[in-house]
Formats: structure tokens, sequence, C-alpha cells
């Protein structure tokens, strides 16, 4: 069983205890413990269940690596699911739970899964269960979804706080092991601002654990003490426990905060960290990679690495007897510490016909059988290791020997972390004679400057060895300083490279499945991919079957995919699917390395980007007044208008029906302030105006206003609004609520890149001004109330503008009409817009003073035909096609869109084109219904020949009515087409004018 | 995410403060071009891997349009212009040369 020591432990602090629960189970562990050493300690070797076939899965490795424990922590709206043990501290109080267990950890169903591996071969998502059709919907679906999948969601919001800081750096160290930490004082020598970022809580990396020194010091002595060197430096920034997650273009990089495991209240527990550094040092090391050989998968078989990590960090035990198999000389620095920790190591298995080196030499003297050339034929016991039995690497598996042991650290060399180098495009170089992929410092990724923007440094250039992993940090560093940092690089740092002492090393030999001549039995058990449950037989099968592109092959077996991104898997993977073809590795290649690193909680990308600040919210001058009169809001961009104001228990309907009569019958208000206003002032003004618009607003008389039309290049509709001309030079151009800053952006491309030498100017004056619409027929009456202009229909025509003083406040009234009725918008300046309503309001009190909201303007608009800019168009709607030739200038010779609208197919007669409906019974078409038409089409579906675009029931005519664009419509009066709605009626409309109200506009003209 | 000097207001710009806007020197094509001049001008755009010419706007910054010239293949940034260019000025020329001594120019 794993145990925790009587002593040592250089990571836990054993005068703090810690509580905290696994599966419902009270545990204690040690400040400084991770959830996983904690789980160890108390004997939890079993912490798992694999994804596909349910496997018992115990610890296999000791930081981001980890693919099988992955817990759920956390209970209520603070749980978050496939937290890595390895890498969460233990803290008071976590409440841990596995996953993929259902019913429970120690028994569950998916094993039968595994019993019948038979059916869940590479690439069973997409042939074992599709057919026959029902037993997937009915039987299979339903028992995968319980039974597999990594984690469950949260189901109640995040209860935790986020925040999110930028940070700059001429040099951004990502790893504070031994290379990195030699980087950044290199870099940070020469002046320059330097952050570097640990993803753990420790500093040094390996080097403690693996009893190197540093110059002359103790390697864990040698990080104290250049730790309290950096912190001492104005110019560095050290943040522990930050993950760097990605490498972006130019040098822009995210990285992870933990600030606290369980915050207190208002104290926000992650940060994350948005960089802009001129030079990148990836110095994040390297990941020890695991042999295949049967039952590698088994718990108690560990990375070699990590049963080092336990044992001198957090003094666990994985068991009292600990079996090395290994193709490197690295694995028996393991040995070496389970010896010092008063553990057994029966037997070191090294698949190299020999193993002469210094460490094996170290081990053989202290009389541990070291045997060469042999392997692990398999792994004997089921929930945990029993024993292993023996062969030799260069056979077929025929057991020799049967070795009982409770744990198995494995080692199949070591991998550089090459994902930072790689997110930006990072090229990688095969290493032959240590089997790896390194980065190829001739194709780095580039930043702006066309240099290279990362510089990999330590292990994860391939400096697998100390001595040269702090030669190489110091030089990555000074060059960083150099390239990125402002000082001159004379300035640079000459100061020679910390140098380590550690044992020479013996080459490694590759081994890619254990024995070398294993068959397919033995194939079948060995795991590549733990998390995704990928095998040697599943990557063998997916070649045979063709699936020969790494990527493909990713994708069909699922190896390297989901949370892991191939950590441990990636090259033992390529490895065999490359034995598999017959192609060199390099010929492969690999997948392709994408951010985050690992996981980052959704939250810390959200920030404090969420509920009521998620967007700005853009309120009219009148927000509140509606707000405390109940208004019903509809969102327009990002502005909030009322849709209706619903009075006593009204519901909506009724609301917009009292509306919409008040207008017609007496006098309704409108707050309009939302509504485009730029202004257009300047000698060119009225020629730019000719271009923008579909028709002429040069030859707008001053204090005249006249209705536009915009159009796109293409020739289809983009806005519409009313034109006033305020003096010989300016013009305020009116536009759609959610159209204003989209058309003033597109009247500054015209100006800045097209026409850069017209005299024009535009300002946006949209929230400068409230407008407010007072529509009726006692409109004039209301204004009267008020007084100071005389709003006569002598005085103010229809389609004009004044300026003066309403009732005390300084307005300007425009005479337009989007309801058909008597309507003034008066614009006053926006301060005082809420006190222009109030007075209002009060002004219309004995005509029943209505408020209404867009829905009634809408229901109103659409009575008289007037079109609405993304109902009646959807960007391939041309004024044409609306009827609306008479606002077209035929004699311009040119404005935008008329090139577009020239096309054939836009001229061509069959065109869809708006008209009225009205349903034959009288009831309301669904909104977006089709007009279908004789025949099918080539997909079998039936031909239509239009559709609804507005469609409401008109409390004025006491029935529904629409419009549409229906083919060739306005040559088609009279007759009568189908609509089939959702529940299969079909409703028949006659096609009619688009006007249902006062034809004439008589009421308007008074 | 790209970093791009706004000429304008001489901003390094986060592309997050920036709005694409395609490729940058076209000409415009209105009444009277035919279909083929119209249709290119309207869909025909230069994708190319290596140089390119965009237009871009300071859009949360100054507002004001400015031109990109930049590898889309190593993310270098050879120069940024004034969006009143009708084709890319001789000193953007040399830089790019300055940097890609084969170029052979805008195809
Ligand atoms: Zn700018």
């Amino acid at each position: 069983m794993s145990t925790r020591l009587a002593t040592g432990g250089r990571l836990i602090d054993r005068t703090r205890p810690l509580g905290f629960s696994f599966d419902g189970a009270r545990l204690r562990g040690y400040a400084g413990d991770t959830l996983a050493s904690a789980l160890l300690a108390n004997d939890r070797m079993l912490v798992g269940r694999s994804f596909k076939y349910h496997r018992p899965r115990g610890i296999l490795a000791s930081g981001a690596e980890e693919p099988n424990a992955l817990l759920g922590l956390g209970t209520g709206a603070r749980f978050e699911p496939n937290v890595r043990a390895t890498q969460q501290p233990l803290f008071e109080g976590a409440t841990a739970t596995s996953q993929n267990a259902w019913p429970s950890l120690a028994f569950d169903i998916g094993i039968l899964n595994d019993l019948a591996a038979r059916l869940l071969p590479a690439g069973f998502y997409y042939k074992t269960f599709i057919h026959p059709r029902p037993f997937w919907k009915h039987l299979f679906e339903p028992v995968i979804r319980r039974a597999a999948g990594l984690g469950r969601a949260p189901r109640e919001a995040d209860a935790d706080r986020y925040e999110q800081l930028y940070a700059f750096a001429d040099v951004l160290v990502a790893g504070g092991g031994v290379a990195g930490i030699a980087a950044a004082l290199a870099a940070a020598a020469t002046g320059a601002r330097v952050i570097l970022a640990e993803q753990t809580a420790h500093w040094g990396g390996r080097a403690p654990v693996d009893g190197d020194r540093i110059d002359g010091q103790a390697a864990a002595e040698w990080v104290a003490a250049a730790l309290a060197r950096l912190g001492a430096m104005p110019n560095v920034t050290l943040l522990p426990r930050t993950m760097v997650a990605g490498v972006y273009d130019h040098g822009y990089v995210l990285a992870e905060e933990t600030l606290a495991d369980d915050p207190a209240p208002g104290h926000a527990r992650r940060r994350l960290w948005r960089i802009r550094a001129r030079r990148i040092i990836a110095a994040t090391g390297a990941i020890e990679r695991p042999l295949a050989f049967a039952g590698n998968d088994r718990p108690g078989v560990m990375l070699a690495s990590a049963v080092r990590d336990y044992v001198v960090n957090w003094a666990v035990s994985p068991g009292d007897r600990t079996v090395i198999v290994t193709n490197n000389d690295d694995a028996y620095r393991t040995a070496l510490a389970l010896l010092d920790a008063g553990l057994a190591v029966p037997a070191i298995l090294d698949a190299r016909p020999e193993a002469t080196g210094a460490l094996p030499a170290a081990l053989r003297a202290r009389g541990v059988r070291v045997e060469a050339g042999r392997a692990v034929a398999r792994v004997l016991g089921r929930g945990r290791v029993r024993a292993v039995q023996t062969c030799l690497q260069a056979g077929e598996g025929a057991v020799i020997d049967e070795i009982p042991c409770e744990a198995v650290a494995m080692s199949g060399g070591w991998s550089p972390v090459v994902h930072l180098w790689s997110h930006c495009g990072g090229k990688l170089r095969w290493d032959e004679g240590r089997a790896m992929f390194a980065p190829d410092p001739a194709r780095p990724p580039t930043g702006a400057d066309g240099a290279a923007m990362v510089i990999a440094a330590g292990a994860a250039s391939g400096a697998l060895h100390a001595t040269d992993c702090l030669r190489d940090g110091h030089e990555a560093g000074r060059r960083a300083a150099a390239e990125g940092g402002s000082m001159p690089p004379e300035a640079a740092s000459p100061a020679e490279a910390p140098h380590a002492e550690a044992p020479a090393e013996a080459p490694l030999m590759p081994v890619w499945r254990m024995p070398q001549g294993a068959g397919v039995r033995l194939a079948a058990k060995m795991w590549l991919d733990f998390q995704n449950d990928v095998k040697v037989s599943d990557v063998e099968l997916a070649a045979r079957e063709g699936y020969q592109s790494v990527e493909h092959a990713k994708r069909y077996t699922t190896l390297g995919m989901a949370t892991d991104q191939g950590k441990t898997s990636n090259i033992n993977g390529l490895a065999v699917l490359a034995g598999a073809i017959d192609a060199p590795i390099p010929a492969v290649g690999t997948t392709t390395f994408r951010p985050p690193y690992t996981p980052v909680v959704i939250g810390t990308l959200a920030g404090e980007a969420r509920g009521a600040v998620f967007q700005p919210l853009r309120r009219t001058p009148i927000h509140g007044w509606h707000e405390a009169r109940g208004a019903h809001w509809e969102p327009v961009g990002q502005w909030r208008r009322p849709y209706c104001f619903p009075q006593g228990g009204e519901s909506h309907a009724d609301a917009v029906r009292r509306e919409v009569l008040a207008v017609r019958n007496a006098v309704g208000l409108l707050d309009a302030s939302t509504l485009g206003k730029i202004l257009v002032k300047g000698p060119d003004a009225g020629r730019f105006l000719d271009m923008l618009y579909t028709g002429v607003m040069s030859t707008l008389p001053v204090g005249k206003c006249r209705y536009g039309l915009m159009c796109n290049e293409n020739g289809f509709l983009s806005d519409d609004g009313v034109v006033a001309r305020l003096s010989e030079d300016t013009f305020l151009c009116h536009t759609t609520s959610g159209g204003a800053d989209r058309i003033h952006g597109w009247m500054e491309d015209w100006l800045q890149c097209e026409w850069w030498d017209w005299k024009v100017y535009t300002a946006n004056l949209t929230e400068q001004y409230a407008q407010i619409a007072v529509v009726g027929p006692k409109a004039r009456a209301v204004l009267e109330g008020l007084g100071g202009i005389d709003v006569s229909a002598e005085a103010f025509p229809f389609m004009a503008w004044v300026e003066g003083t309403l009732g005390g406040i300084p307005a300007r009234i425009y005479r337009i009409s989007f309801s058909g009725e008597l309507s003034y918008e008066i614009a006053v300046p926006a301060a005082r817009g809420l006190e222009l309503w109030e007075r209002l309001m009060d002004a219309a009190a004995p005509h029943g003073a209505t408020p209404y909201g867009t829905e009634a303007l809408h229901v109103l608009r659409a009575e008289k035909g007037f079109i609405m800019i993304g109902d009646e168009t959807d960007g391939t709607v041309t004024p044409q096609d609306l009827n609306l030739g008479w606002a077209i200038s035929k004699k311009k010779a040119d404005y935008l869109g008329k090139r577009g609208q020239e096309r054939s197919f836009l001229t061509h007669p069959d065109r869809w084109r708006l008209v009225g409906l009205e349903t034959l019974d009288g009831s309301v078409l669904p909104d977006g219904a089709y007009a279908v038409a004789e025949g099918t089409n080539a997909n079998g579906q039936r031909n239509t020949q239009g559709r609804v675009t507005s469609t409401y029931f008109s409390p004025t005519l006491g029935r529904g009515i629409a419009m549409g664009l229906i083919a060739r419509g306005p040559e088609r009066m009279g007759e009568v087409v189908g609509f089939p709605t959702l529940d299969g009626r079909v409703v028949q409309a006659r096609i009619c004018d688009p006007v249902f109200y006062d034809k004439a506009g008589e009421k308007q003209n008074v | 995410m790209l970093t791009l000097t706004c000429p304008n207001c001489g901003v390094a710009a986060d592309e997050t403060e920036l709005a694409p806007g395609g490729e940058a020197h076209l000409k415009r094509f209105g009444p009277g071009a035919s279909d083929d001049d119209f249709e290119a001008y309207m869909f025909a755009r230069a994708n190319p891997k290596g140089i390119h010419f965009e237009r871009w706007r300071h859009a949360y910054g100054c507002g004001k349009w400015f031109l990109a010239a930049r590898c889309t293949a190593t993310l270098e940034v050879f120069a940024t212009y004034p969006a009143q260019s009708a084709a890319p000025p001789e000193a953007v020329l040399a830089a790019i040369r300055a940097r890609r001594p084969g170029w052979e120019g805008r195809s």
C-alpha cells in the first residue's frame, strides 16, 4: 500500500495538518501536499476510471502531465470538474470526488466495457454503434452518455470572482526551473523588465529532487538564493502559481495565476495575465514518457520521476517494493531516492543491452539487482500492482521470472515541452540520438520585427542534462535581453553561467513497445493514452484501416485529445504509428500544439465581464422614467428601449393595442433618443451625401427634411432615415437606432480612404440630443400647450424643421411622420430630455398622455406600409425590390450601390418584391413564413415564391396585416398565395397594397 | 494578436483596438464599369501567403484608417502608412525590399 513516510518531505509542513474528503471519506494531509500526494499518503491508489473502458486508474504523474487523476473539486456553485489532483494544493476542507465512475468508484458498470473491449476499437464512435439506428438512440447512447465523459459541467453559476491584468515585459520567462531562473538572472542583470512565471507554487523544477549541485551548493539552496536576488530587483516580477497558457501573435501571452484555492468572500480566486512581451523564453522543461508494456495502466505503475517526486517532496511511499523499468540512466535516480528513504527496489529492468554508466554503477554498488536487456512482460494485479513478470526486451514476451512488488516506476525517456514554442508556428526537429522532438532554432515563431520571438531554453530546448540546461538558460536570458531589452547590447550580463555538477548519463535506447516482439495479445493491453484509453493495438488498427496521417489517426483513435493534449502519449503514439506504416518518425510528424497548455477556468477568461457588466448598457436621458413606469424592455443594440408600457396587469399585447389606438385617436409620446444623428458639414457635404444616399440631398433647401436610403456597393439596402439641411454646408443625417455607429464608420471610411480630398467633416451626435416624437391628431395641441414655437400647419408644414424655444427649452422640431399621423419629433440637448418629456406628458394629460413603445411604433408603421431596416431588408434586398424607386435618383451619374444595382439578376423581373398580405380569415400570418409554389426543387423540397417580412395584429383595422416579398408581387394584386405553418396548416393570404391605412395620406396633412 | 502602430496618432495598438478593413489599394469601379471590372472590385481579393497590404481602422483609438504592409506567414510588419495612399509609397517598398531582397512587388 502507499503510505506517508515517518520522515522527510521537503515541501510538506507536518506541523500543519489539513482535513479533506474524497468521495465522502474524511482524510488528512499536510500543508504543502497536493491532492495527489495526500491521496497517496492515505493509500488512495485508485482515483478514477478510464474514459472508454472504465478500467481502474491510479496516479501516474506528479504534475501537469497527469492523465488519470482528474477529480471534481468543491460543491454547488464552487464545483469545478477535471481538476488535476497533481497540480491542486491541498487546503482545509477540500471536497474532492472521483469522475467517470457510475455508480461508484470501487465497483461500476463501466467495467463491462472492458470485458466488451472488442466492441470498442479505434474509431468506435464512427462504426460500432451507428447501426441499427434505433439501438443507438435507445440503448447504446443513453448507457454510454451515463457512464462516460470527462467529469460533469457545474450546474450553478460560478460563485467565485476572477480578475484580469495587463502587463508588458522585455523578457517573459515561462518556467521557474533552474533554466528559467538562470535565464531570468541573466536578463534581469541588464535592467530589462523581466517576468518569471512558474505554474507550481515552488521554484527550481526538478533540480532539488534530482539532487544536483549548482555552483557548489545543493540545488535547493542555490534556487532559494537566486530567488532572493530576483525578488530584490525592481525590474523583475515573480509570478508563482502562474501557468503560461498560450503564446499568440506578436508576443501576446495569456497566463493564469491562481491567487487562492479557497478564497475569502469577495476575493478573487484566479487572475488572467494579458502580457505583451518582446521576447519569450520557453523554459518549460520536459515530460517523462511512459513505456508501452502490457498492464502499464494498472494503479501503482507510475512515471519514475513522479515516484521520485512523491518520495522526496512529500515523503510518500508508493509501496514497500518498487520495480524500476527504464531505457535510460535518469530513472536510476528514482532507485536512489527510494533506497535513501529506506524502501526496497527488488530490480531495475533496463531495456538497453548494457547498463554501465555512473548511475547504474552506483546502484549496483548498493546491492540492487540491475538487469540489462530486460523488460516487463506484463503487470499482474487488477485493482493495483501485485507483481511484474519479466522477459527479454529483444524477445516476444516469454516470461523469465516474476517479481512481487507494490509499485512500478517506468521511464521511456524525456520529451521537451514544446507547446509554447509551437503555438505560433515554431517548428520542431527530430533528435535521433535522444529520440525526441526538440525546437528547431532555425525555424522559430517570428514576431513583428521578423525575428524569433520565442527562445526555448533548458530541457525545453533539448538540454536535458543539468549542466547543459543551466548554460542554455543563461544564454537564452542574455540573448533575450539583448534583443528585447532597451539597454545597449554591451550592457548584457557578462556573468558566467551557473555551473551544475551531475553524473554523466549514457544514451537512452528508444523503446516504443515492450518487449519489441510483443504480439497483439500484449499490444491490446499496452496503453499509450491513459486519459482517452488508446492502446498500441488501436493505433496499429487505425494505420491498417488507412488513417496514416497523424492528424487523421489522432481523431480516429482519440489519441492526445481532450484535456491531456498528448502530454504523455504524443511521442509514443507517433512512434507506434511510424512503426505501423514503416515510416521514419520525423516523416510522420507531430500533431498541432494549441493553447492552452493546461485547461484554463472559463471564469478566468471572463474575468469581471459577467452579469450586469458583461457589456455596456446605453440608456437614454428618459430611461429612468420608463423604468419607473414599468416599461417592458426590448434590447436594440446596446440600448434598452421600452417595448410597451403595460398598465395594471395588462398583457403586452393589450398594452400595444391600447398604445396604437391612443396614437391613432388622440396622441402618444415616443422616446426616439436612440435614433442615430450624424452631423455632416463642409463645402463638399452635399456632394458627399449625394454619393452616400440613392436620392439627391444637395438640392434639399435649408429648413427642409428629406427621406433617404443608403446602400452598400452591392446595391443592397443598408440603412434609411431622414436628412435635415441645417445650413448651406450642414446636414443632419438620421440613421436607424442600431445603425448609427456603423453608418458613421461607413462615412469615415469613404472620406478617409477614397475621397480624402473632399472637404467634409462628420460627427456622431447621437447621444448629444434627446429626441421625443409627439404623434397623433392632438399632437399640435400638445406642443401649443408648451408654447414658444408656431406649429401651425401654415407656419410649419410637413417635412420641414424649425428651431426655437419650446416651453423654455431650446429645441429643434422636425415635422416628419413614421406613423401616418400628424407628428413632431423634438430634439433638445440630452440634459434637458427628461424635463421636456415630463412637460409634454403634462401638456398631453387632457388627451390621455400615452407613452408608447417600439412595438406600437412597428404596428403603426406597418399599417402605413413603411419599411423597417432589418425586417423588410436582410442584406439581399434592393430599394427597387421594396418599390422605393421614387427615392432613387435617375439623374445622378453615381452613388454607392448604383453599379451593383445594374447587374442583371438585380433587375430581373422575377425578383421577390414588396406587397401587402391580408389573410382570408383575418388571422395574423406567422413571422418569416414562406409562400409555397407548385413543384419541388432539386432537393425535393417545395418551391417557394415569397416570404413574410412583417406581420402584426392591427388594432386600427381589427385584423392581421402583413408585408412580404413575393415573386413579381406588385403584378399579382388580388392573387391568393398559401403559407404553410409549423403545425401543418396552410394560411391563405391575398396579395394587396402594403398601405393598409389612410392610403391618401390625409391624416398627416393637417 | 497583432500590434500595429497607427501612423495617425502614433499609438502601438493591440488588435482589439483595431478593426480590419481587408485588402488595401483597391480601385473603385462604379457606373459604366464592365461586369468583369466590377466583379473584381467587389469580390476578387488577394489572399497571399507572404507580403500583403491591408486596411485597418484604429477604431477604439483615434478612429482613423491606415494601411499596413506585413507578411501573413511570418507576421512581420514592414510598415504602416497613411490611408491616403493610392499605392504603397516608395519608403514602404524599400522597407519590404530591405527584408525580402528577392521580392518582385505586388502581383
Ligand atoms: Zn490612431
